[in-house]
């Protein structure tokens, strides 16, 4: 069972779509969405996960979220199939809110394309992304 | 166009968005937070983007009569009513709260989208009344909650428990002259308050005197949540011009019998509907959002006119449109981005508070 655990967020790699990413010491991923985008969102009160051995190309929708106001695809970072799913978001989706980084943790991956990391931005280039379309 | 209390939201961190060319505070602590707060302890919410019409003269009440399809003479002074306004064929202006301030003078609230043609419609048919657009000299507050009461005694003389819903009460804010109505659009106890809009201090005094009681404001995220929960429509996404009161549950709006003939009054009286408005309840966990298309048996027959979440129900609900013969608890299924969830039919009331 995959324990949450806090997350350096300067490790994390990020999409201009606000997916966060982080490669752990087994080859696996995990995937998220970054505090910016759960403060656009604002209260997010369901979320649809996808299923286990589910094969997502980078940039396919992988998932929704919907907040009161409105609803939001969450795309692949990368491509990879998905070996695990944050089942408790299902009935606590506020989580994502609270706890964007590591308890509101959405899949976990295996990339099946490890270059396809080398398109993604830093913490820094994605600060600064966002710094702009504010 | 902005309220008078623009500066104020602004200083307490809100998002602000455009809303028919009105920046106003989407959310301050979150949608759901203020919601839940307004059920539990009481909300304050600016809410002078409505347009707010003053019509005086001693052929007010006939002009008005004509033109609304409710009985105004069921009203005292001091006392409101709800009501649709109707084209001749019966399509709805849109829907007002008249105030009865005296025979010769009323007090009109409408919907902030509707406000230049409100006040065009109404002119043109009360060419023997004063009327007068009185929205940018006045503000418009409402204080929402089991607490509202409460919190806004602390601030008049009035026994305001001996205020009865819809009715109306002159008073003094800290020497400032405010009409109060209890009337609101979120299915709890409160008031609506009417001052010059130059006063924005009232909004400091409610904080402040509502912080024991747990007063937060609430923005335009969470009046919609709730009047949604309390099966209160809203004008553009209910109802439009191409709705008969008919068809949404405002039949007990039209006083046939009223003596003064009103605008639509004969339509009103041969259509029979085809479709009618109810309450769904998403069974599983997306939300429903306006123009979501309604299923029965694979055929569309329908749509969404309302959808949103009820931090009270923690699911999807809304309005929507269906054949007349639906039946309460029929199940439907609602298109949302392509795929298809299922719903269940429900009465469009979702939440009846305790009454204390």
């Amino acid at each position: 069972m995959f324990a949450a655990k806090k997350r350096i967020v300067s490790e994390l790699k990020f999409t201009k779509e606000h997916e966060w990413i982080k490669t752990e010491e087994d080859g696996t991923a995990i995937i998220g969405i970054s505090d910016f985008a759960q403060e656009q969102l604002g209260d997010i009160v369901s979320i649809e996960l996808p299923k286990d051995g589910g094969f997502f190309r980078q940039g396919q929708t992988m998932a929704i979220v919907d907040s009161v106001k409105a609803s939001s695809d969450i795309y692949a970072p990368i491509s990879g199939e998905i070996i695990e799913v944050n089942e408790g978001l299902v009935e606590k989706p506020e989580i994502i809110n609270q706890s964007p980084y590591d308890l509101g943790w959405i899949v976990k991956i295996k990339p099946s394309k490890m270059d396809e990391f080398e398109s993604l931005m830093t913490k820094e280039k994605y600060d600064r992304y966002i710094g702009e379309i504010k | 166009m902005q309220t008078p209390f623009y500066d104020i939201h602004k200083s307490l961190g809100a998002k602000i968005v455009d809303f028919h060319g009105w920046k106003m505070p989407l959310q301050y602590s979150g949608i759901v937070d203020e919601h839940v707060n307004v059920r539990t302890n009481v909300g304050l919410f600016d809410v002078s983007h409505m347009g707010r019409f003053e019509i005086k003269g001693q052929n007010t009440l006939p002009c008005l009569q004509k033109l609304v399809t409710n009985d105004l003479e069921k009203l005292a002074d001091h006392q409101a009513l709800y009501s649709p306004m109707c084209y001749q064929d019966g399509g709805i202006v849109d829907d007002i709260i008249a105030y009865r301030v005296a025979h010769d003078h009323f007090l009109i609230v409408v919907n902030s989208s509707n406000r230049s043609k409100d006040l065009k419609w109404i002119s043109e048919h009360s060419k023997s009344a004063h009327i007068e657009d009185i929205t940018d000299r006045t503000s418009l507050l409402a204080i929402q909650g089991p607490r509202a009461c409460d919190v806004l005694q602390k601030l008049v003389g009035t026994d305001l428990r001996s205020v009865k819903p819809f009715h109306l009460v002159n008073e003094e804010i800290d020497g400032i002259e405010c009409m109060l109505s209890r009337t609101g659009y979120t299915g709890e106890d409160g008031f609506e308050m009417f001052f010059d809009s130059s006063r924005i201090e009232v909004w400091g005094k409610l904080m402040e005197y509502g912080s024991i009681y747990g007063v937060k404001p609430a923005g335009l995220g969470a009046r919609d949540t709730l009047r949604l929960e309390a099966g209160l429509m809203l004008y553009g996404n209910d109802m439009d011009e191409n709705t008969t009161p008919l068809e949404v549950p405002l039949k007990w709006t039209i006083s046939f019998d009223k003596k003064q003939e009103f605008m639509g009054k004969k339509a009103l009286s041969n259509i029979r509907p085809s479709r009618k408005l109810v309450g769904f309840e998403v069974t599983e966990k997306r939300i429903a959002r306006h123009a979501n298309k309604i299923l029965m048996n694979g055929l569309e027959v329908g749509f969404v006119t309302s959808g949103s979440f009820s931090p009270t129900l923690r699911k999807s609900i809304g309005f929507c449109f269906v054949p007349v013969d639906v039946l309460q608890n029929q199940l439907l299924q609602i298109d949302i981005g392509g795929k298809h969830y299922e719903a269940k039919v429900t009465s469009t009331r979702f939440y009846k508070r305790k009454l204390r």
